[in-house]
């Protein structure tokens, strides 16, 4: 799996009350809640994002509580990826769980801009920073977590294992 | 190089001869716990797959622990849900009405969790089993739903941080100030994807409920688990109520830890917990000087409401009365627990004292219920979290404390220490 776009670079302690606001979870619609994703760290982001765009941030990205709707909305968004040096414990799950990479690479964060646009190849463990010619390395999924990603998330993943289909 | 007792029991259960921490793993599980919380949501996953057997109705628990009895019509409508499921499915251990208590109360206590066993819950506090030698760890509802239908789970295989208590402890203090204390020092996050394995010659003297008690706010320091060794005591406990076959797993020697501390607790008082964080911890003596007036006490919840519990607070109210104009709640954190403090004269004592005895939930734990905090109003609660409006209004204030404190500061009206009261 390749995926490419631009990088938005954010700090340490990203929260899930920062991603998705409390205020807006009434909602489990992916769509609703991605136009706020980001609302209250980054005003701008949701508007001038682009499919396929990629989040780069510092320490203990997810913090906060287990809602599943913030990995929710930014995959919603379009996001294709989450750059972080650390994850909290539940969003990494619940982010492979619905679908959307996450990558630990202090490498990439510590020399990725903002703005710089990258290459990533799930498979190969490899970031490329097009922009500054660069090369990061990320460990690799295993292969049946790059299956929950190619599945689109845990539950198609689960429906085809039962089912007996080659995953 | 030898192995912990987490990384042993995700190796059985991963069918392999080895595991290494970040290793991702399927792992089968023993047993997964729902709630009224979080059910509805992993009933809807389940759903999707479009099945309609569960993968085994013996090992699947629902406990409608948190808004009930039902305290609203939202959350009746969450209960039917999930007992319509439980019904249709016929899950085995399906808790509610008399025979509910507070989940990670229940669990051991009916039990259903064994040294070695794999459980996952879909609520952060699951990490409490790990007090009975288990390896046990808080999910998201899509996790819990799957694995109802698979019996299995994927896992990242986590690193272990070794903890290491020596000495006696001093008057009044629990384990609930050694969980306080080590929080304080590694802070919120000190242990993130960890696992906390807790040791030394002072945990050997600790009581279950107190084991328990450390064991569930590992996640208060970010760690997937608590752990500790199987010894006499715990098997004393298992034994009584566990009915199927089980192995205990133990750490190595030469395990592999990527950090280690130790602690000599005869330096540690009771502790005191200041909003809005865990690692907030400021020693009784010190907080007891600083005139803090309190409006509601609250003893119970999965941390510090088994009968141990129940007993510490009682020490301290016998023959006391509650301060005026302050709210004691105590709820005893399961039906077994009840009866036991009824027996014991417990309950009469509180009765005396003044407090307001619940029924088995979580109630204001989370501000569910049963005590919920007005604005700008102040409680010490033998809970596991103070975070922001954790029990009531945003501009409410919560204490963590251990049952004497708590009990301490409701006779005293603001935080206060057991000495003041027991001199
Ligand atoms: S008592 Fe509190 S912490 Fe424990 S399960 Fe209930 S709400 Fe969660």
């Amino acid at each position: 799996m390749k995926l490419k776009g631009r990088a938005w670079k954010y700090g340490d302690n990203v929260d899930t009350d920062v991603i998705i606001p409390a205020r807006y979870l009434n909602t489990s619609d992916p769509k609703e809640l991605s136009e706020h994703v980001l609302e209250d760290l980054d005003p701008d982001f949701r508007e001038r994002m682009k499919k396929g765009d990629i989040i780069v941030a510092g320490e203990n990205f997810g913090c906060g509580s287990s809602r599943e709707h913030a990995p929710l909305a930014i995959k919603a968004s379009g996001v294709s990826c989450v750059i972080a040096k650390s994850f909290a414990r539940i969003f990494y799950r619940n982010a492979i769980n619905i679908g959307l990479p996450i990558l630990e690479s202090r490498e990439a964060v510590e020399f990725v801009k903002d703005g710089d646009i990258l290459e990533i190849e799930l498979e190969k463990g490899v970031i490329r920073n097009l922009s500054r010619g660069e090369e990061y390395r990320f460990a690799s999924f295993p292969d049946f977590v790059m299956n929950i990603l190619r599945a689109g998330g845990l539950v198609e993943y689960t429906r085809r294992r039962l089912r007996g289909e080659d995953i | 190089m030898g192995l912990t007792a987490a990384e042993k029991i995700i190796a059985e259960k991963s069918g392999k001869e080895v595991v290494h921490p970040g290793d991702i793993v399927q792992a089968k599980v023993d047993l997964v716990l729902i709630n009224d919380v979080t059910a509805p949501l992993a009933i809807m996953k389940f759903r999707e797959l479009g099945i309609n057997r569960v993968w085994d109705e013996r090992r699947i628990a629902i406990v409608l622990d948190h808004f009930t009895p039902n305290k609203d019509i939202k959350s009746a409508e969450q209960c039917k849900f999930a007992r319509e499921f439980a019904r249709e499915m016929n899950i085995l251990h399906f808790f509610e009405g008399g025979s509910v208590g507070i989940e990670h109360c229940l669990l051991p206590e009916k039990g259903l969790v064994a040294p070695g066993d794999l459980v996952i819950g879909a609520d952060s506090h699951t990490c409490t089993y790990g007090a009975l030698g288990a390896f046990a760890t808080g999910v998201g509802s899509t996790d819990a739903g799957m694995a109802m239908a698979t019996g299995d789970i994927w896992l990242r295989v986590p690193e272990t941080m070794k903890f290491i208590y020596t000495g006696n402890l001093q008057p009044w203090v629990t384990g609930k100030d050694l969980i306080l204390h080590t929080i304080g020092d590694i802070g919120v996050n000190g242990a993130l994807y960890r696992v906390m394995e807790f040791s030394g010659e002072t945990i050997a003297q600790l009581s279950m409920a107190e084991r328990m008690t450390m064991c569930n706010m590992a996640i208060e320091a970010g760690a997937k688990t608590g752990m500790m060794d199987v010894d006499e005591k715990t098997m004393e406990y298992v034994k009584k109520r566990v009915k199927k076959e089980f192995r205990v797993y133990r750490s190595d020697e030469d395990a592999n830890y990527v950090d280690s501390r130790e602690y000599n607790v005869e330096k540690i008082e009771p502790l005191v917990a200041f909003p809005h964080l865990p690692e907030n911890v400021v020693p009784v003596s010190r907080a007891a000087k600083m005139n803090i007036a309190v409006d509601q006490v609250f003893i119970g919840s999965c941390t510090n409401g088994r009968i141990e519990d129940l007993r510490m607070a009682a020490e301290i109210l016998e023959g006391r009365k509650v301060a005026e104009r302050l709210r004691l709640i105590i709820i005893p954190c399961s039906p077994g627990v009840y009866r036991d403090a009824l027996k014991e004269g417990l309950i009469e004592i509180f009765l005396d004292a003044g407090a307001v005895i619940g029924p088995p939930t979580c109630g204001p734990c989370l501000g569910g219920h049963m005590g919920v905090l007005a604005k700008g109003e102040r409680a010490v609660s033998t809970t596991n979290r103070n975070f922001v409006g954790r029990m009531g209004y945003p501009e409410s204030e919560v204490y963590l404390a251990n049952p004497y404190v708590a009990a301490a500061s409701a006779v005293m009206g603001r935080i206060a220490s057991p000495e003041e009261v027991m001199r």
